[in-house]
């Protein structure tokens, strides 16, 4: 079955390269080592450990250095950096609450990597880390996890109250529990599929558009395509950290705040 | 040379002869460790840099800034109270120094006519002396006049009876001229 599959892709390669059309839309999300070819064990230095890392210097460029003169009447950088903060902690103190604010920190680290992570994503040639459902799971799972048992550890089990909706009629309420349990349950899944699915969907019609490209009657339609679509991906970048982030902030609530 | 094998073996899993993946590269489950390892990495590093350093330093300095504009508006309607008094204090001055001018100058007018009126009585008292002296000098003067006339009419009286070759009486002379002026 695989080698049969395998086969098929191989005469369609044939197939393209003898027209001139190449689309190979996935290849962008192919984990590397970075020095030399084989195996990728877990330790191995990969593009996603060279992108995560850049990820990580632009993020203490912006947060670090861009502050580094604690102006008050701030530069252009350190106006970005106090925006970002201004942004997530009111967010956070909106959808939350005053004593969701201890959590801050962790949330403002989910946002910046991921809206870094996208918009690095962006740069052509570049590998995208929240392309991929490992990375976006985890950081939904962590959220996940965190939340639950923070919910049991501040309420112990009047926590499953949460699940109980004491303002719905009584008949209904086994009904309306089982339901929110299992989109307490749905909620990682949702959370990770959400991000990963809106980048490496955006980022493979990019690729699709780009193999158009090769075609002179089309290519300046494409061209535009590309551009036009480009300009939503930014919006999706941020709009898709942004949702990643209030959504945290949601199921804090919840865990803070578990009554209806 | 067999685990060279094996690791060939697996990069085939995810990636065609072609370098090209097979699938979707989101479900290649020969890469997810790699990725989970490097993300928690990074996470961490994230978590240390932003909350060690960067969180607190924006803190500070966005509550340095909410502290600078407090100050700035309490000291600017400190000025504001500030400069309302000196108005205040200016009209008042002012309005004192108007009225002030207007004493000095009721009080001068009031000197002045006192001390005209003073000149005034003065002059008069003065004319009024000089007329009385005038007066008197006139009155000495026709007092004078009249004894010398009565003088030279007793010595021109005596000559002209001489001249006549009389020889007058001295006394009766005089109360001849005497007589004669009285009438």
């Amino acid at each position: 079955m695989a080698t049969e599959v395998e086969h098929g892709a191989e005469m369609a390669d044939h197939a393209v390269e003898n027209t001139g059309l190449v689309f190979h839309p996935m290849d962008q999300f192919i984990v590397k080592p970075l020095f030399g070819d084989g195996h990728v064990g877990m330790f191995t230095i990969t593009n996603v450990t060279l992108w995560m890392a850049i990820a990580i210097a632009a993020i203490a460029a912006l947060m670090v250095w861009g502050t580094s003169r604690r102006a008050i009447v701030p530069s252009r950088t350190q106006s970005v950096a106090e925006l970002a903060y201004g942004f997530i902690h009111k967010m956070v103190e909106d959808v939350t609450g005053k004593d969701g604010l201890k959590y801050f920190p962790y949330i403002m680290t989910l946002f910046m990597f991921i809206v870094m992570s996208n918009f690095l994503g962006l740069i052509p040639m570049s590998f995208t880390t929240t392309s991929h459902f490992a990375v976006t799971v985890v950081l939904a799972l962590a959220v996940f996890l965190g939340v639950t048992i923070l919910g049991f550890v501040k309420n112990g089990a009047s926590f499953l109250s949460l699940f109980w909706v004491s303002s719905a009629p009584l008949a209904l309420r086994p009904i309306l529990a089982l339901i929110e349990v299992i989109s307490y349950f749905v909620r990682p899944v949702s959370h990770s599929i959400r991000l990963a699915g809106n980048v490496m969907a955006g980022h493979a019609v990019l690729k699709v558009f780009a193999g158009f490209a090769a075609v002179a009657a089309v290519s300046p339609l494409t061209i535009v395509a590309i551009t036009a679509i480009y300009g939503l991906e930014v919006l999706v970048a941020f709009i898709q950290a942004y949702v990643f982030t209030i959504l945290t902030c949601v199921y804090l609530k919840d865990a803070l705040h578990p009554h209806h | 040379m067999a685990t060279s094998q094996l690791a060939e073996d697996l990069a085939g899993i995810c990636v065609d002869s072609h370098g090209s993946a097979i699938g979707m590269p989101q479900l290649c489950s020969e890469w997810i460790p790699n990725q989970v390892f490097w993300l928690v990495i990074t996470l961490v590093v994230i978590f240390f840099v932003l909350s060690r350093i960067a969180l607190p330093r924006i803190a500070s300095v966005l509550a340095e800034r909410q502290g600078t504009i407090t100050n700035d508006i309490a000291a600017a309607e400190e000025l504001k109270r500030q400069a309302s008094e000196a108005e205040a204090a200016y009209d008042k001055a002012l309005a004192d120094a108007r009225s002030e001018a207007q004493g000095i100058a009721q009080a001068t007018r009031d000197e002045i006519k006192a001390e005209l009126d003073a000149a005034t009585a003065k002059a008069d008292e003065q004319i009024a002396a000089k007329s009385a002296e005038s007066e008197a000098a006139i009155a000495e003067i026709r007092a004078s006049s009249l004894a010398n006339i009565e003088i030279v009419a007793k010595d021109a009286a005596a000559a002209i009876v001489a001249r006549f070759g009389g020889n007058a009486d001295q006394a009766a002379i005089s109360a001849a001229v005497d007589s004669r002026m009285k009438g």
